[in-house]
């Protein structure tokens, strides 16, 4: 006895721990929602805040007491091996990681080694260096690294190549100073020269190699033409790494030369930098920006302009574009020098005393403000990666970590106009592809935005009086038996897939629009006309034949009459678009009106998308018309109001929060919706209202590009950003929806 | 008229319309979906038409009509397209079908009626199916049979040729998707196997061999079958065709190419009927062909449903949980209220936002973790790490759970208070009121939760497009190498196939009947799950109302 209440007590407790494990599983299983929804929310943030992560720049490392006086410094692309060159034609090698960190490892010197009277680099992107001795002969350099993999290990070889040549080339100019400065640039076997000599005088000179068909070496051609309209002390020289534009910055003005043909240079532009108002300032320091399209110019009163080719109405011109300044203790000092990066839009410009500046132009941010140096800065240059700053000052060779992974995106300029290179004015533009590096991918989120909107507009024009109306009708005058067969109509008209309504949007319903556009004009006239005829006419029928037909069958009696005005403006449109449009209503669009017109436009978008939405605000209205207490509708039904006036005084206004939250459900799946604008607009980013004109909308721009983006870059992040502001646009419509919903229930049962 | 007005019935009317606008473009587009996704697999007749050109000559043109259109005649005469004066408002032309597709510039071509002299539907015009460059119509001369021209009895002939060719390249086709597959699915294994001891640094000799010892044997197993293979193929081509096309030239068409033959002109409508199911069937049941844009869809129908089960694994313990937490459990207070929010919301985030999340958080982050940890030795190629079904799932999983919980829901709070009070005062605790009582009744109504989840999720496409989903995956996630279900690989899915064929395909004008065919498909399936959910539905909501009194 006493051992099966022992049993009983045993299975008695078991059952209570069993209770309990199943309160705090289902409440943890409960929670689980509110968890996913912040997953969600956390994780977009996550990927997006990195874009918005102020930039920076550390030094991390140093080589003191450098021997040489090196004129230039680079470094490879891993950041392990820097090369730093000396004006008479020494490059060392120095280690930056591993054992040997901070060793020279190895020194190479040029043929014409001691007898340089020039040195210059190229653009960053190119790697190569040049020199020109006493004999104007040019010698271009290229240090770079061999990667190997002995004992599975990665191992790289430093090593001086020679892209033109170990020979070194004579420019056979007829001018017998010799060159103290000079720039140029390479662009596959052609060589694009600017050089000044001590007398003053400026050249500029291509070389095009040729490989002779017999012997396999380079016959070069050379072509020298004096820049004679060049007056004043040159600041420095610029060759586009193209050839086809040389730009010469003097104390005040900028000269901008077309050489595409190196046999007519042509002076394009001679631009005064200097306004005589501001008398004392002067350039101090000029660089291309990468791409060569940007030049960027230091004024000594720490002020940087940016000036840019563009195509405006009047022709081609060249114009600043904006201006940056110098800020924290480097204000207002001279610019010594500016750095560009590789292959963005980021530079970099120092003073005198050490002071730098990081700037992106594009998205006019001041990204950093420092010193990373002790002293003037000699030299420095970005690393191919742009993670990384060499520099070298007082004899130091200083490296420097740069963190800055998103210096384009700023959230000014993703909502702002802005003035991109080339552009004739500030704008709205999104397009991320990249096909080349001087590309500049331009991020706004603007006409996107704008397009989500348009398409939710529309479809909104389009499903708000249809799906509220019917939700009224339904719930309030519809016979019962009416009503079970039209409720999971549409239902199902819910469930319909999207991808079904897009396809049938695109592939069909916008070719019979475009062939019958007078016809949709005609059904939207006549459609409500023939309602009401209808209306009267069965008002004014005898009773008796009124009494076959049960009330709230109005919708069942309408029927045939919509098919029929439908099929009738169908057959009647090509009638109307030879009387009114000469036959075709497009071309009469395109030409006599001036509008753009798409097939996928708008106004299928409007329908189609519509036809999604209708269900949404059906059903949620319906449920707050059809909840109205009966009691409040009969009071007022039996004080002699019509059942009209009580649907409007009474009823409607009861039930206003819940069409509200109905309308604001729809815009939310409006906004999202993603396959319908996919397949039936263009999917063109523009920024017009016209309902011939397709859009993109953020949603499709996600689909569309997203598979394609890489991981963990701007545009990557940028695409989380776009699905991060629908999230919170959805989340607060529908919260708003919501919470007005639940105060409406509440009401009701307190009714 | 004024009080007519006044009484406000025209705008009860109004709004009457407005439901009838509703309920005929739900009946009318599913008609239209029904009617085109139905036709394409009827064997319609092919014409023979006389026509004469611009220039003047006569020309023939055999062909399907594919579609008929009205065109008003001023127009065309405007475009220069028509010369002479027709007669009436418009004019009607075809657009025809004319396959052939390696012979004429285009296989579609538009006819107007004008210029047709002649239209027949001549007996013996065949239409052949072919694995390649699609439909080809002619008259068949002769058949050649390895070598000899047969020109008696050439339409059973043919037939038999034609039998014997499409069962010896399906065999070659088994043999090479299963032998052959499970070879090279095994060397694979191998080299990752050998990979692996590598990684962890115990790759004996001992081990070497044995690797390549299974290598060699797989090898030359693979050389026996190689041989058959080539042996197959070298059988089915051994027959040829002769054709008379519309230009009247002789064609040879190699008979390993064709796939069927119909002479639609020479059929009874009973046999039309049993082609017509044959067709619906091979549509159903064999692998699409041309860029998708001929065959069938079972691949696509396979990774619908594949993935939509697993999907309903996931979401059905977690949306019945949830649900009963906030129907049991939940007090009436803040937390309650705002997991009701969240519930809400997630029915309300867009569905490209679900596929955002799942690429980064599922596919790049935990699919990049699983694969740092259990299969290094397959990197840099990701295992997990990469779209697949089973991130298809979990994110549909996720984008499905409100539907469960408040179908679920629903369904209890139909179940009378009474049965609850009752079992818990015969001594039962919660949980066993819950899982003994509670939960089995409202069964029907999870079931309900389930079903429309799995027919939400079976036509969500644009979250798949980021997760999984590709436009021809050569493999089935499910197949007879270990361990036979591949949850990382990719898919295809109704809902893409529709996108990718009707938007991405070269020959758009060729695909699009498939598209219908597709599109009813999935929309009749999706149609029959909602009917049968909002009967279950019905159902239950009378039976409770009995049980209330």
């Amino acid at each position: 006895m006493s051992r099966t209440s022992d049993n009983a007590l045993k299975t008695e407790s078991t059952r209570l721990i069993k209770d309990k494990v199943a309160k705090y599983g289902v409440t943890v299983g409960g929670v689980m929602v509110l968890c996913a929804l912040l997953l969600i929310f956390f994780y977009l943030l996550y990927i997006v805040k990195p874009v918005f992560n102020a930039p920076h720049i550390e030094p991390i490392s140093e080589i003191t007491e450098l021997t040489k006086n090196y004129v230039s410094v680079s470094v490879e692309e891993q950041n392990e091996i820097a090369f730093a060159l000396t004006k008479q034609g020494e490059i060392d090698f120095y280690s930056l990681s591993g054992e040997d960190a901070g060793q020279l490892v190895l020194t190479e010197t040029i043929p014409s080694y001691n007898r340089v009277t020039a040195f210059n680099a190229a653009a960053p992107q190119q790697g190569l260096f040049g020199y020109i001795n006493q004999q104007s002969e040019l010698m271009i350099v290229k240090p770079t690294v061999k990667i190997s993999f002995p004992n599975d290990k990665r191992k790289l070889m430093p090593y001086m190549s020679f892209p033109f040549g170990e020979a070194a080339m004579p420019l056979e100019v007829d001018n017998l100073f010799t060159i103290d400065q000079f720039s140029f640039a390479t662009e596959e076997q052609s060589i694009g020269l600017v050089h000044q000599h001590t007398d003053s005088k400026v050249y500029f000179t291509k070389l095009e190699g040729e490989e002779d068909m017999f012997s396999d070496e380079i016959v070069w051609t050379k072509n020298s033409t004096e820049l004679t309209q060049v007056n004043g002390k040159i600041i420095s020289t610029f060759v586009s790494p193209g050839l086809s534009r040389v730009f010469v910055v003097t104390k005040t003005q900028l000269y901008v030369f077309d050489t595409m043909d190196a046999e007519e240079v042509e002076l394009l532009y001679t631009v005064n930098l200097v306004a005589k108002s501001k008398s004392g300032v002067t350039i101090t320091a000029a660089n291309l920006l990468a791409g060569a399209n940007s030049m960027i110019i230091g004024f000594s009163n720490g002020v940087l302009e940016q000036w840019f080719e563009t195509n405006s109405d009047e022709g081609r011109d060249f114009v600043k574009v904006r201006q940056f300044n110098m800020t924290g203790e480097a204000q207002g000092s001279a610019i010594d020098a500016i750095y560009p990066e590789f292959y963005r839009r980021t530079f970099l410009a120092s003073t005198n005393t050490g002071h730098i500046n990081l700037f992106h132009t594009t998205s006019e941010a001041e990204l950093w403000q420092g010193q990373i140096a002790q002293g003037k800065i000699n030299t420095l240059s970005f690393s191919p990666r742009s993670n990384a700053v060499i520099s070298i000052s007082n004899n130091t060779l200083d490296i420097s970590k740069v963190d800055n992974e998103h210096p384009e995106v700023t959230w000014s300029g993703l909502w702002q106009e802005v003035w991109y290179e080339g552009y004739p004015k500030a704008d709205y533009v999104w397009q991320s592809s990249s096909a080349s590096d001087d590309f500049e991918s331009k991020f706004s989120l603007v006409p996107i935005s704008f397009g989500t909107l348009k398409a939710a507009m529309y479809a909104m024009l389009f499903a708000v009086p249809i799906g509220l109306s019917a939700a009224i009708y339904t719930a309030y005058f519809m016979a019962p038996n009416v009503r079970k067969i039209v409720k999971p109509t549409v239902e199902i008209m819910e469930a319909l897939p999207t991808v079904i309504l897009g396809f049938l949007a695109g592939l069909w319903l916008a070719p019979v629009i475009e062939q019958h556009l007078p016809g949709v004009v005609l059904l939207l006239i006549l459609l409500p006309i023939a309602i009401l005829l209808t209306a009267f006419a069965w008002h004014n029928l005898p009773q008796k034949i009124k009494n076959m037909v049960p009330q709230g069958w109005d919708s069942i009696i309408l029927l045939p009459i919509v098919v029929l005005v439908s099929y009738a403006s169908f057959s009647l449109s090509p009638l109307v678009e030879l009387w009114l449009f000469d036959g075709n209503t497009r071309l009469y669009i395109t030409n006599e009106l001036g509008i753009n017109f798409d097939q996928r436009n708008s106004l299928i978008v409007g329908i189609a998308m519509g036809f999604a939405v209708i269900p949404t605000i059906f059903s949620i209205a319906e449920d707050a018309v059809f909840s109205v207490p009966k009691t409040l509708s009969n009071g007022s039904l039996a004080l002699g109001a019509t059942q009209w006036q009580t649907l409007v005084k009474v009823v409607l206004l009861t039930a206003s929060p819940g069409i509200f939250s109905a309308v604001m459900m729809g815009l939310g799946r409006a906004v999202g919706e993603t396959m319908i604008v996919l397949m039936a607009t263009g999917n063109t980013p523009i920024m017009d209202w016209s309902i011939f004109e397709g859009m993109r909308t953020l949603s499709a721009n996600i689909a569309v590009e997203m598979p394609e983006s890489e991981v963990g870059s701007s545009h990557y992040r940028i695409l989380f950003l776009a699905a991060f502001v629908l999230f919170i646009f959805t989340f607060v419509v529908n919260t708003i929806a919501e919470f007005v919903r639940q105060r409406l229930r509440e009401k009701y049962s307190s009714l | 008229m004024k009080l007519w007005f006044k009484s406000g019935s025209p705008w009860v009317w109004m709004t009457a319309g407005a439901v009838s606008i509703s309920l005929l473009s739900v009946i009318g587009l599913l008609m239209l979906i029904a009617s085109r996704g139905l036709s394409y697999f009827w064997p319609s007749s092919i014409h023979q038409f006389e026509i004469t050109t611009q220039s003047g000559a006569t020309k023939t043109i055999i062909g399907e009509i594919y579609e008929k259109e009205q065109v008003p005649t001023q127009q065309l005469i405007e475009s220069g397209v028509l010369f002479e004066q027709a007669q009436g408002e418009t004019v009607e032309r075809y657009l025809i079908k004319t396959g052939n597709r390696e012979y004429v510039d285009l296989d579609f071509q538009w006819l107007l009626t004008p210029y047709i002299k002649q239209q027949s539907t001549p007996s013996g015009l065949a239409v052949f199916e072919r694995s390649k460059n699609g439909n080809f119509y002619g008259y068949v001369e002769s058949v050649v049979q390895d070598g000899n021209v047969i020109t008696e009895n050439k339409q059973q002939v043919l037939l038999a040729a034609i039998e014997r060719a499409v069962e010896l390249n399906g065999k070659a086709l088994d043999l090479q998707n299963n032998e052959i597959g499970a070879i090279n699915y095994e060397l694979e294994r191998l080299r990752l196997k050998q990979r692996k001891h590598e990684l962890d640094g115990d790759l004996t000799d001992q081990i070497k061999l044995d690797l390549s010892e299974k290598r060699q044997a797989l090898q030359t197993e693979y050389l026996v079958y190689e041989k058959q293979l080539f042996e197959f193929r070298q059988l089915a081509k051994r027959d040829s065709v002769i054709v008379k096309d519309m230009r009247g030239e002789q064609v040879t068409l190699p008979v390993n190419y064709i796939l069927d033959v119909t002479f639609p002109n020479d059929m009874s409508f009973l046999a039309k009927l049993g082609q017509y199911g044959h067709q619906i069937g091979k549509f159903i049941m064999d692998d699409p062909r041309e860029a998708n844009t001929e065959g069938g869809v079972f691949p696509a129908i396979f990774g619908t449903v594949f993935m939509v089960m697993l999907m309903a694994v996931i979401v059905t313990p977690f949306g019945v949980i949830a649900a009963v937490y906030l129907h049991e459990y939940a007090g009436n207070g803040a937390i309650t209220k705002i997991i009701r929010i969240s519930v809400i919301n997630l029915a309300g985030v867009p569905s490209i936002v679900y596929g955002v999340f799942g690429l980064g958080f599922f596919v790049y982050m935990l699919g990049g973790s699983l694969d740092q940890l259990f299969y290094p030795e397959a990197l840099p190629g990701p295992t997990f790490g990469t779209p697949g079904v089973m991130w298809s799932a979990l994110t549909l999983a996720i984008l499905t759970l409100p539907v469960v919980i408040v179908s679920t829901e629903e369904g209890l709070s139909r179940i009378p208070g009474a049965l609850r009070q009752g079992s818990l005062a015969l001594g039962a605790t919660k949980a066993e009121t819950l899982w003994r009582i509670v939960i089995p009744m409202a069964s029907p109504a999870i079931m309900t939760g389930l079903i429309l989840a799995v027919a939400r999720a079976a036509g969500e496409v644009a979250p798949l497009m980021l997760v999984g989903v590709v436009k021809m995956a050569p493999t089935l996630p499910l197949d007879g190498n270990f361990p036979f279900v591949h949850l990382d690989r990719k898919f295809m899915h109704l809902g893409f196939h529709i996108y990718d064929v009707g938007f991405q395909s070269p020959n758009v004008e060729a695909a699009r009947p498939l598209v219908y065919a597709t599109s009813f498909l999935l929309v009749s399936v999706i149609v029959a799950l909602n009917i049968t959910a909002i009967g279950i539905r019905n159902h239950l909501r009378e039976k409770y109302k009995a049980l209330d009194h």
